[in-house]
């Protein structure tokens, strides 16, 4: 009886609030858009009995999917969107194995309060975050004053409400995600494994490569993930750093609903942006697995 | 260091630089004389003064800490619920759509979860307010508590319980006198991850709120779309300030408390 | 001990505290315990011992509570359990960890289970400080189960299961996680407080020595079912099969044919070598198979032939392990068999005569092993 309780509430909160909107979604992309309130239809009424059932069912269809892929603004935001994630998180990967294996090679005393340097932007607004690149990157800003200065260049870079601005902000971000799991695993290396490949002739280089990182291929895979995964749907740093001509799905999501009120073909390019997210979820989720399993 | 080198002297030096950098130029600037941010016009605090008589930014501030206190504790008590279903509930149907739903939201696109819940809300008649982000950050937040709990239970060594039960407790007496007080860090930590996503959220909050509550992101999100504006910047370093005191405390309480405990299991073991 | 005066297993008008009926308990497909039928006494000392997967632990923990068996009834003092959770039952365990309350002093986690109970705080007072005396722990009432050593932690756990005086004190390798030294202090020091406190013990191990030193009787256990269950001189002496005979202690083991000579069996075991002769309750059937098993410290071993010895038999020393106190020679037969002879260093080592390669002569008397069918 208690045990029914434990498991119900949860349960049926995440029902409640996740699954049924979430089928609403799906239900909604295969409707109409109407000018009503809310504007779509059908609208399904059951007092209405099997026949409005019927009817209601055979009024769904696939028009707005059909829609989007006549219209290349939405698989030109997919791609773009597939594109920005792809490089970004190779980008944060070169950035953030050389402070994951610094850190995992410093002092052990060092160690923690390093760790906790990584963790603490994790804790600050990521808002703020990305708003801190505004001031620096715009034409009048820091990096450009600096610039000038050294006299590198003698015109200010248009670095803002570009696609570079965008990788620049998501490196950013994401680096604390991409940095702990490739840490964790550099950390729990045992030294005497290195030792062991230059006893046997490797020299430091190849070590590195035929030891070291296969040693740190779960956290690579894991910290890839984690970067790639939130960053197709990132909505925050395309609208902030971005430009007119930056196409995200999760901007032109927003602005399908917010601006253009076309619900069904907002539910539509969710429905899609979800279908293109299940295969690294899901490749993400095994190599969780085998992690934990290797584990023991 | 074991190998000291200069390549990992200099990939920690530039990456703390790069990951900190801009968050120094936000606070030094917040105290920048000058409307403009970028030029530096002397030191003045007259956007602290600004700020603080901004009722708007007052109000924000007010609706986003309660709409963090109050769905932080609800995902709480519903994710470390969840956690316990996860670890200890055993088998039962509907076992594998469970954990699915407790850890989608975690790599869901915020829009679609804003989207979707602004849709059930719109659908079952509820007004958008405070309610409404209470119920959606509720939800995706409890989920992260599930996951920092149940990685707790998962190590937590189950004959405490057992032996709670065989000395006389009742489960629910075992759960508050044995297990809660031993995993209360994680509830904890996961109390503070669920305030702190609560804090943070703009697109989930966009999208559930209505016109009655607007919360801080919210409001920092329409300024900045207009620019750089020291007002934010004051605001940002206030935040990252409250942020830093509270990481910092943190880790030196668990650091003290872990090297206590170390101490005194090595004087433990000394013929007393 | 009291083994000779202390027998309630023998006596058809004594009640049993604890009786496992046709018990049986499968998790999925693996069959924990195998259709169980067990009594035990009050105030018995009682061991259950086998390799780990044998079903001791299952065992236990259906007394407990934890586990409820799949068929079969458990009854102690007459009341069937099957419905009684644990914190009904007047049974307490003490845990292989310990499950010491890590946020709780000594003092609290020995009177947790007394508050529960309701009790004014004056009996628990007494009770605790009581329990402290017993375990000599009273010194550390205040300190937290991290600060204090292995051993201190195990008296805690002791004390803490035995301050609600349960009829039944079950304890889960209570001793596995203490040095060889501390363990020998401690296993009298059970003893000790079970014979004081009067309560029943059983306990779980995979440590023959500990359940021989503690307990009362021992019940051999292997793959769910129990092999035997005797005292502990019996069970070493009078082992009832291969199996028990090979887990408690050393054994040299001879399989062969029986054949019966008179009052006595005689073991055929190879060709060219003199037949084994042994003295045995069971009958035998001639031809049926048949094992001889004998400790190596009832094996005699002389350079010379022994003159008036039922059972002798020549071979060459293979190896000598010299373990200070005693010497195990293991001699190579000609048919191959090596064969492990114990004697008592009472002697320096130099005037020890027997050493590597040496022909020897191995010798028993008739009584000296057992033969087993199985």
């Amino acid at each position: 009886m208690r045990r029914l309780t434990l498991i119900a509430v949860p349960y049926l909160w995440l029902i409640a609030l996740f699954l049924i909107p979430f089928a609403i979604v799906l239900k909604i992309s295969l409707s109409d858009v109407a000018l009503a309130r809310p504007p779509y239809m059908p609208q399904l009424d059951i007092t209405g009995g099997w026949v409005a059932i019927r009817e209601f069912f055979a009024a769904l269809d696939f028009e707005n999917f059909w829609f989007l892929t006549t219209d290349d603004l939405y698989w030109k935001a997919y791609l773009s969107s597939l594109q920005i994630a792809l490089l970004s998180t190779v980008l944060t990967l070169l950035v953030g194995y050389p402070i994951a294996y610094a850190m995992a090679r410093a002092a052990p005393e060092w160690r923690p309060t390093l760790l906790m340097l990584v963790i603490l932007p994790f804790w600050t607004s990521f808002l703020i975050r990305v708003y801190a690149w505004m001031g620096i990157l715009s034409n009048e800003g820091l990096l450009n004053q600096f610039l000038l200065w050294l006299g590198v260049i003698s015109e200010p870079l248009t670095i803002l409400n570009t696609n570079t601005a965008v990788y620049i902000g998501i490196v950013y971000t994401y680096l604390p995600f991409m940095i702990l799991p490739i840490y964790s695993a550099l950390e729990r290396m045992d030294d005497s494994l290195l030792e062991a490949a230059e006893d046997l002739g490797c020299s430091r280089l190849s070590a590195f490569w035929l030891v070291t990182i296969p040693l740190s291929k779960n956290g690579i895979i894991a910290g890839c993930f984690l970067v790639f995964i939130p960053t197709i749907g990132e909505f925050v740093i395309p609208s902030l750093l971005g430009g007119s001509e930056t196409l995200m799905i999760g901007k032109v999501l927003w602005e399908e609903f917010f601006s253009n009120r076309d619900w069904p073909v907002a539910s539509a390019v969710a429905v899609i942006l979800l279908l293109i997210l299940v295969i690294p979820i899901i490749l993400f989720q095994r190599n969780e697995q085998k992690q934990r399993e290797a584990e023991g | 260091m074991k190998r000291f080198s200069w390549f990992n002297a200099t990939a920690l030096t530039l990456g703390f630089a790069f990951l900190y950098i801009p968050m120094i130029i936000l606070v030094v600037y917040s105290f920048n004389a000058s409307k403009l941010v970028t030029v530096w016009a002397g030191f003045s605090t007259q956007w602290y003064g600004e700020l603080i008589r901004n009722e708007e930014f007052l109000n924000a501030a007010w609706v986003t800490i309660k709409v963090a206190v109050i769905s932080s504790t609800i995902a709480t008590v519903l994710g470390t619920m969840g956690a316990y279903v996860l670890v200890r509930a055993g088998r039962f149907s509907g076992r594998t759509l469970f954990s699915g739903m407790i850890y989608a939201p975690l790599v869901m696109p915020e829009v679609i979860t804003g989207l979707s819940l602004l849709l059930l809300f719109i659908g079952i008649g509820l007004d958008r307010g405070v309610l409404t982000i209470v119920l959606a950050h509720t939800t995706f937040s409890m989920c992260y508590v599930s996951v920092v709990v149940s990685s707790r239970l998962t190590t937590f060594d189950q004959s405490l319980e057992e032996a709670a039960l065989d000395l006389g407790c009742s489960p629910f007496e075992a759960f508050r006198l044995v297990t809660l007080p031993i995993i209360a860090p994680a509830v904890i930590s996961g109390w503070l991850l669920a305030f702190t996503l609560s804090l943070d959220d703009l697109v989930i909050a966009s999208f559930t709120t209505g016109p009655s509550a607007t919360t801080l992101p919210i409001k920092i999100f329409s300024a900045v779309r207009l620019g750089v504006s020291p007002e934010i910047n004051a605001l940002s370093t206030i935040m990252i300030g409250i942020v830093t005191v509270g990481v910092i405390t943190a880790s030196l309480v668990t650091k003290q408390a872990a090297v206590r405990q170390a101490r005194e299991e090595r004087m433990a073991d000394r013929p007393a | 001990m009291t083994q000779c005066a202390f027998a309630p297993w023998n006596d058809p008008e004594e009640k049993p505290l604890i009786q496992f009926r046709n018990v049986s308990k499968r998790f999925g497909d693996f069959t924990a315990i195998d259709d169980l039928t067990q009594d035990i006494f009050e105030k018995e000392f009682f061991a259950l011992l086998g390799p780990s997967g044998c079903g001791k632990t299952t065992m236990m923990r259906m007394l407990a509570g934890f586990d409820a068996p799949t068929e079969g009834q458990i009854l102690i003092a007459g009341q069937d359990m099957a419905r009684v959770p644990p914190n009904k039952r007047a049974v307490n365990m003490m845990f292989q960890s310990y499950a010491l309350f890590p946020h709780l002093t000594v003092w609290d986690n020995i009177a947790f289970g007394l508050k529960r109970e309701g009790k004014d705080s004056e009996t628990i007072n007494a009770r605790v400080d009581e329990m402290l005396r017993l375990t000599r722990l009273a010194k550390f009432a205040k300190r937290k189960p991290h600060q204090i050593s292995g051993g201190q932690r195990q008296r805690v756990a002791l004390a803490r299961s035995l301050a609600k005086a349960p009829k039944l004190l079950l304890l889960d390798e209570p001793l596995g996680a203490l040095d060889k030294k501390l363990r020998q202090d401690t296993q009298f020091e059970l003893m000790d407080i079970q014979e004081k406190t009067g309560t029943t013990f059983v306990i779980v191990t995979h440590d023959q020595e500990e359940a021989m030193t503690v307990a009362s009787r021992v019940a051999v256990m292997d793959e769910g079912r129990i092999v035997q269950v005797a005292t502990p001189d019996q069970i070493y002496e009078a082992p009832n099969s291969v199996y028990v005979a090979d887990f408690i202690g050393d054994v040299n083991i001879i399989s062969g044919r029986a054949k019966t000579q008179g009052d006595k069996v005689a073991v055929l075991w190879a060709e060219a070598q003199p037949d084994i002769l042994g003295t045995t309750s069971k009958s035998f059937s001639d031809g049926q198979e048949i094992h001889f098993a004998i400790r190596p410290e009832k094996v005699g071993i002389s350079p010379d032939e022994p003159a008036d010895a039922q059972n002798k038999i020549q071979g060459k020393v293979l190896d000598i392990a010299y373990l200070g106190n005693i010497s195990t020679y293991h001699v190579e037969l000609p048919t191959g068999h090596i064969i492990k002879a114990q004697t008592a260093n009472t002697r320096r080592i130099a005037r020890r005569q027997i050493t590597w390669e040496d022909p020897v002569w191995l010798s028993w008397t008739d009584t000296a092993g057992v033969l087993l069918e199985r």
